[in-house]
């Protein structure tokens, strides 16, 4: 009898027919478009007229298979089950099998101990990550794996998370870096995430093989795949269909009639049904009277044909698109463009200009001033007057169609911005993380992915009669509930309603954190492309359940804003050093990757030159190669604490006695100069583990259990094989339930994670077992208790010590530990002194000791230096404050140092001081800590700043909260801007 | 489990001012001791900054309480954990198998009925009285008709809450029912004798006050009695599975972590995973809520070490989060299920080899 296998995947259906010998007679590979029973019914009347109306057995496979073999009567194979029969049957060689989907990433381990590892809930999907990079790119499959065969060399890309590489590969186009580059580049990452986040430790080699859609498409990323791991994995015949044979050679039960089966699936609808939601509209009435209200709202700025006197040039080069528009003196909109962004905005600006100044060569550009993440380059290349704060462009525009705006929110196709506005100021800002940026372009995505256009997809949801409650998730999530709306049976126009829904409850929820939306305040105005989108804009209005306004240009404000903000500087009769029509018929653009050798960082570096030797770097991580003139000086208590803990590293091993490797990690950061002089004393040689870089991350990255952890935590698996390649005897890495007790708040604990990450070590990294490994549970909290538990620690490893000898090292080890914290605070008073002797702003830096750690906190110390301020750190103010009550239960040392620092920062008046508090990515405790930072922050009326850290950080939103932050600290705040200009005038 | 909680406040079935909530805090280091100021930030924000909430904890953290534990209140609570684990682990046992649909869960109603009406007259709570009780309950779930069917068995451990609330773990426990298994749970007792024994550690690790050791060790001795009240009932019916006793199964945790690892489910969890194995349920779910930080340690951190000691060990790590979608979870079980069934049938063929 024949067996017919169907794998219903995320996104696409395979299906196969197999004889009795498992011969496969008829195969098929579809995306389904969500339509995935009308596409199965289909396929099975196909396999009925091939074969004749035969009977057969079947059984389903696959994500989308699941809810549907259950109401069918139909078996179900697992998928990674299914793939397994088929390798055994196909190729019983096999050690290892790597298969990518459409959302998912397995690694199949087959000999030595079967192991199946699927991606976790949070690693997001490959091949739907591969799909979003291409229309980032906007490019086809073909062509992208053409691109990326042409690379010459590789950015690193977050390798952890699909929407994480995104916003590493924005910037990097922004940047212009070459799209061959940037294709292999997303080729690897989607390697690095496979390999990262599944092999957990298990090293891939033998024969491999590549299964599923992308490894079958994507020759480049085999060969990614190969590169990286060295191996030479093979790509077999039928790649695509090894889930559905699995299923068929494991169908069971009686054959079944295909064309009964097709009508019996064509009418399947769910059994479960989902929840819905109020619908957007109940009539066209309805909707006729909203969008009349919102024309309405945009009446007083006209949109006009001809140029009018001065004009000014405003341009936002964001993420996904440029838009540029130029204004008169009364603000009157002309020339408003908006442009996809396909990898870099340079050609897109020319072409714009080309344009204008064909069309009206008398035109007269009185200012012109650019935004957004091309700002740098834009600047450069087209020598724009001025360069302005995302946030504060939107702000200007905002102002212009509702002068006491309170919030602004402002929904992209990749970021959100939203900010308050108080006292004509913008007071809180809040961006979205890389990890919940579902906005425009996820729209975007999704509708493609469901085979409709933008505008098709959206015009669906107003009239749905029941949207899918999808509730407020990362992008990632999103695709599995969407997977399983449709399961439950949501129709197209339901998802879609219910997606515009979930932006905003995102929005609301996740990126303002808002726990009632009348917080938002009376008049909130909302603007950015996605606002465009009715049904996002009626679903934020029927969410904060008040009106609000939508500029006309909502999609362009960031430009109109730049545009109004140049007019606000420029004086009559200015004439903008834009550059002009000659000029631009001469322009060219080239682009070079160097790498910088400027210090250890070796950053990889695009230089853009442009016609007349205009060069613009990026990449950069600092401004040394930028800056032609040296560089000024920086109080920078993040360097001077690195600088005291590289005293440490001095040491010169001597023969004779026994060395103790230390890795420097999480809260070694901190003990580093107690347990260096520790060992010291007791007549130890100490190797101290090298400063951290991405090379030493890539180490240790097979060994490490969870991929959600945090960063600091991860680098520790690379410490250690850096460590035991110095050949120690011993390596030191104590675990510690508590810290030391400060005496603020109701306990003194570390975070789990730095309590017991070298239990994690133990368990884990397995060359760890070829030296003594020192991991014991030690308090430093208590000195008396120290000394007799510390001793019996030691002679449990073989070293034995005198009571008096460990008192002694003990003794000097608490007094080192204590020089080390007063010449940390004594620097910080050097600093602020300097701060109020040459009036310059001061930034706590507030995170954890090993936030100074270069490879975590990615230069950020060193950003806010170059903008001018100085930097101090949370454990260098704290001590000023007392134990005083928090909101919170204050149970942690380092925490405990947080609320202090942000009470210390809080009460001060004579000091243009404020803090930004770094979190790292995974964070359980930050959770409740950056909640309470900001209560203690904003009850005094400071600004709260935090920026998340990963493996990667988009540095380009980081300048953008740190200008913000540092416009309303130096008081730039436009109305004060405006009143200036007007005393001129 | 807040929004649960709040629910309940402002669906109407309360009278919101006449309300207090309580909340166990176990005051260990990790982010759930914050669950209570959480709690009361959420009160605040709804605009019920008068609805009390009460820690209940053995740590203290929370001195300021409004609300005097009555006596016996205190020991009803207490040993209804008893009655509570007893149930738990024998439904698990029973329902999988019954013959007629719903027998399990109507022994459950009549004795929880029956026990409510005792402790309403402070009756069946200590003693023979108490013995008494659980014999005769084990012995009414023991009558239940049951089929002689093969399940799938499967162990279920986690972070407490996820792990026992079905709406932390999507319905887990449904699910597997579904999928024709029988799941074990560990027992709550187990996580006090857990709290009390880290105390004893602690005071072995870092030394402090004497008087909290013997406060934890008189703990201890009190847990270990209900306990073995517990197993002692259960063994006299060879038909179900016991567990192992506290101290069997923190022997079988030594092999893998040190009992210093305290925070969360600490060294409890693993030491569960192999008591699991060892009592033959060597399918484990492991549940934890997103992001929580003791099982990057104590969950996806030692399963290797585990795998070490028991290569059979058949464990899926799974993420539960407001936001996690269904479909993708019950995927991995399923993943984990059929690597199950097929070990079974290779273990049902050379059985059936060596019969022959």
């Amino acid at each position: 009898m024949k067996r017919i296998g169907l794998d219903l995947g995320s996104t696409t259906i395979k299906c196969v027919v197999l004889d009795e010998e498992g011969k496969i007679l008829f195969h098929k590979y579809e995306r389904h478009m969500s339509l995935i029973s009308g596409m199965t019914a289909r396929l099975l009347r196909e396999v009925s007229r091939v074969f004749g109306n035969e009977e057969m057995l079947v059984a389903l496979s696959g994500s989308a298979g699941m809810g549907m073999a259950n109401d069918l009567g139909l078996p179900f194979v697992q998928e990674v089950y299914a793939t397994r029969t088929a390798v055994k049957r196909f190729n019983p060689e096999t050690d290892t099998v790597i298969e990518l989907g459409g959302e998912d990433a397995k690694i199949l381990f087959l000999t030595n101990g079967l192991e199946v590892r699927m991606n976790g809930t949070c690693a997001g999907g490959t091949g739907a990550f591969i799909d979003q990079m291409i229309s980032l790119m906007d490019v086809d499959q073909s062509q992208m794996n053409e691109l990326a065969a042409k690379h010459e060399k590789i950015y690193t890309i977050a390798s952890r998370c699909g929407v994480f590489a995104k916003s590493d590969i924005q910037p990097l186009i922004n940047q212009g870096a070459r799209r061959e580059d940037v294709a292999a580049s997303i080729f690897y990452a989607v390697v690095n995430q496979t390999v990262g986040g599944l092999a957990q430790g298990r090293e891939i080699k033998g024969k491999v093989l590549y299964l599923g859609g992308p490894l079958t498409f994507y020759s480049e990323l085999r060969n990614a795949f190969d590169d990286v791991l060295k191996i030479n994995g093979q790509s077999p015949e039928n790649s695509l269909y090894y889930v559905a044979i699995g299923a068929a050679v494991s169908s069971a039960g009686e054959a079944v009639d295909l064309i009964k089966l097709a009508e019996k699936t064509e009418n399947y609808s769910s059994s479960n049904g989902y929840v819905g939601c109020k619908p957007l509209f109940k009539s066209h009435k309805e909707y006729e009277e909203f969008t009349d209200r919102h024309r309405k709202n945009s009446d007083g700025i006209r949109i006009s044909n001809v140029p009018n006197g001065e004009m000014f040039l405003g341009i936002d080069a964001g993420s996904t698109t440029v838009k540029a528009v130029l204004c008169d003196r009364e603000g009157n909109i002309f020339r408003p463009s908006y442009l996809s962004n396909s990898g870099n905005p340079v050609p897109l600006i020319r072409k714009y200009l080309e344009e204008l100044y064909r069309e009206f060569p008398e035109i007269k550009i009185a200012g012109a001033a650019v935004t957004g993440y091309g700002e740098d380059i834009i600047r450069n290349a087209f020598h724009i007057d001025y360069g302005v704060v995302e946030t504060v462009a939107h702000y200007t525009a905002a102002k212009r169609f509702c002068p006491d705006v309170d919030f602004i929110i402002d929904i992209g196709g990749q970021d959100i911005k939203c900010f308050r506005i108080r006292n004509d100021a913008i007071d809180s800002i809040f961006l979205n993380e890389a990890c919940s940026s579902g906005c425009g372009s996820f729209l975007q995505t999704f509708a493609g992915v469901l085979g409709y256009s933008m505008d098709e997809f959206s015009e669906l949801a107003l009239y749905a009669d029941s949207p899918v409650d999808l509730g407020s998730r990362c992008t990632v999530f999103m695709n599995s509930s969407v997977k399983q709306a449709q399961k439950d049976g949501a129709t197209i126009d339901n998802i879609s309603a219910g997606l515009s829904i979930s932006v905003v409850k995102n929005a609301l929820y996740k990126v303002i954190r808002c726990s009632d939306p009348s917080q938002l305040g009376e008049n909130v105005v909302v603007q950015g492309g996605t606002f465009l989108n009715n049904a996002v804009l009626r679903a934020f209005e029927q969410e904060i359940g008040r009106e609000v306004i939508r500029p006309s240009v909502a999609g362009l404000m960031g430009a109109y804003g730049a545009a109004v903000y140049a007019m606000d500087k420029s004086s009559f009769g200015a004439k903008s050093s834009v550059i002009g029509a000659r000029e631009l018929s001469d322009f060219t653009h080239t682009v070079k990757a160097i790498t910088c050798k400027g210090c250890n960082n070796h950053c990889r570096l695009t230089v853009n030159t442009f016609f007349g030797g205009n060069k613009y770097i990026a990449g950069n991580r600092c401004e040394k190669p930028v800056k032609t003139e040296f560089d000024t000086v920086h109080y920078d208590l993040f360097d001077y604490k690195n600088q005291l803990l590289e005293n440490y590293r001095k040491n010169v091993r001597e023969a004779g006695k026994p060395t103790v490797g230390i890795p420097m990690g999480l809260n070694l950061y901190e003990l580093l100069p107690f347990w260096y002089t520790v060992f010291k004393e007791l007549g130890f040689n100490i190797v101290v583990s090298p400063v951290s870089t991405h090379e030493i991350y890539s180490k240790g990255q097979h060994t490490i259990p969870s991929d959600t952890v945090c960063y600091p935590a991860k680098l520790l698996h690379g410490h250690i094989e850096a460590l035991l390649e110095e050949g120690v005897d011993a390596v030191f890495y104590p675990s510690m339930s508590y810290n030391f007790n400060e005496g603020k708040g109701q306990n003194h604990y570390n975070c789990p994670v730095v309590a017991y990450y070298p239990v994690v070590l133990d368990a884990n990294v397995k060359s760890l077992k070829n030296v003594k490994y020192i991991k014991d549970f030690i308090g430093v909290h208590d000195r008396g208790e120290f000394v007799p538990h510390f001793k019996a620690v030691m002679k449990r490893h073989g070293y034995s010590f005198s009571t008096a000898e460990i008192k002694r090292a003990a003794k000097s080890a608490y007094n080192e530990y204590d020089i080390h914290m007063e010449s940390l605070r004594a620097k910080a008073v050097e600093f602020m002194a300097v701060a109020r002797k040459e009036n310059k702003p001061v930034i706590v830096l507030a995170g954890r000791p090993y936030h100074i750690d270069p490879e975590v906190n990615h230069g950020i110390n060193r950003l806010i230096c170059d903008l001018g301020a100085v930097v101090l750190t949370e454990d260098s103010v704290s001590h000023y404050v007392p134990k005083f009550s928090t909101a919170v239960l204050n149970q942690w040392t380092y925490h405990a140092r947080l609320y202090a620092a942000a009470k210390y920062v809080a009460e001060q008046k004579d000091l243009n001081i404020n803090l930004v508090q770094l979190v790292s990515f995974g964070c359980g405790v930050d959770a409740v800590t950056s909640d309470e930072t900001r209560a203690i922050l904003e009850s005094r009326g400071k600004l709260y700043t935090q920026i998340k850290i990963d493996e990667i950080t988009n540095l380009g939103a980081v300048k953008i909260r740190l200008r913000s932050l540092f416009a309303v600290m130096n008081g730039e705040n436009v109305e004060k801007q405006n009143k200036k200009e007007s005393v001129k005038l | 489990m807040r929004a649960v909680r709040l629910y309940a406040l402002t669906n109407g079935d309360y009278d919101p001012k006449k309300v207090a909530l309580i909340q166990f805090q176990t005051g260990g280091g990790c982010r759930a001791s914050n669950y209570i100021w959480l709690l009361r930030k959420a009160l605040c924000n709804m605009g019920m900054e008068y609805v009390p909430v009460i820690s209940l904890s053995f740590s203290n953290v929370e001195q300021m309480s409004g609300f005097k534990l009555y006596k016996m209140l205190l020991v009803k609570g207490i040993v209804s954990l008893i009655y509570g684990d007893l149930f738990m682990l024998l439904r698990n046992q029973v329902k999988p198998y019954e013959k007629n649909k719903g027998d399990t869960q109507r022994v459950i109603d009549k004795w929880v009925a029956e026990l409510s009406a005792q402790f309403r007259k402070n009756k069946g709570l200590l003693g023979r009285a108490l013995k008494k009780n659980l014999r005769a309950i084990a012995k009414d779930f023991s009558k239940i008709e049951r089929l002689d069917v093969k399940k799938t068995k499967v162990g279920i451990v986690g972070e407490i809450y996820v792990k026992y609330s079905q709406f932390g773990n999507n319905g887990l426990e449904a699910f597997l029912e579904s999928q024709d298994c029988e799941f074990m749970v560990p027992g709550v007792i187990g996580f006090f004798q857990y709290m009390f024994d880290n105390r004893q550690v602690d005071y072995k690790l870092y030394g402090g006050n004497f008087s909290e050791k013997i406060i934890a060790k008189f703990g201890s001795k009190l847990a270990d009695m209900m306990e073995k009240v517990l197993l002692n009932t259960v063994k006299e019916f060879p038909e179900f599975t016991c567990p192992s006793s506290f101290d069997k199964i923190r022997a079988l945790g030594e092999k893998v972590i040190d009992r210093g690892v305290k925070m969360g489910e600490g060294w409890l969890l693993p030491a569960e995973i192999c008591e699991l194995i060892e009592s033959g349920y060597s399918n484990v779910v492991c549940a934890q809520p997103f992001g929580c930080l003791p099982n990057h340690i104590v969950g996806k951190g030692v399963i290797r070490t585990i795998r070490e000691i028991y290569p059979d060990a058949n464990i899926c790590p799974i993420d539960y989060d407001a936001g996690a979608s269904k479909v993708n979870q019950e995927n991995r079980i399923k993943l984990m299920l059929a690597v199950a069934k097929e070990k079974a049938d290779e273990e049902q063929k050379v059985k059936e080899a060596a019969s022959k």
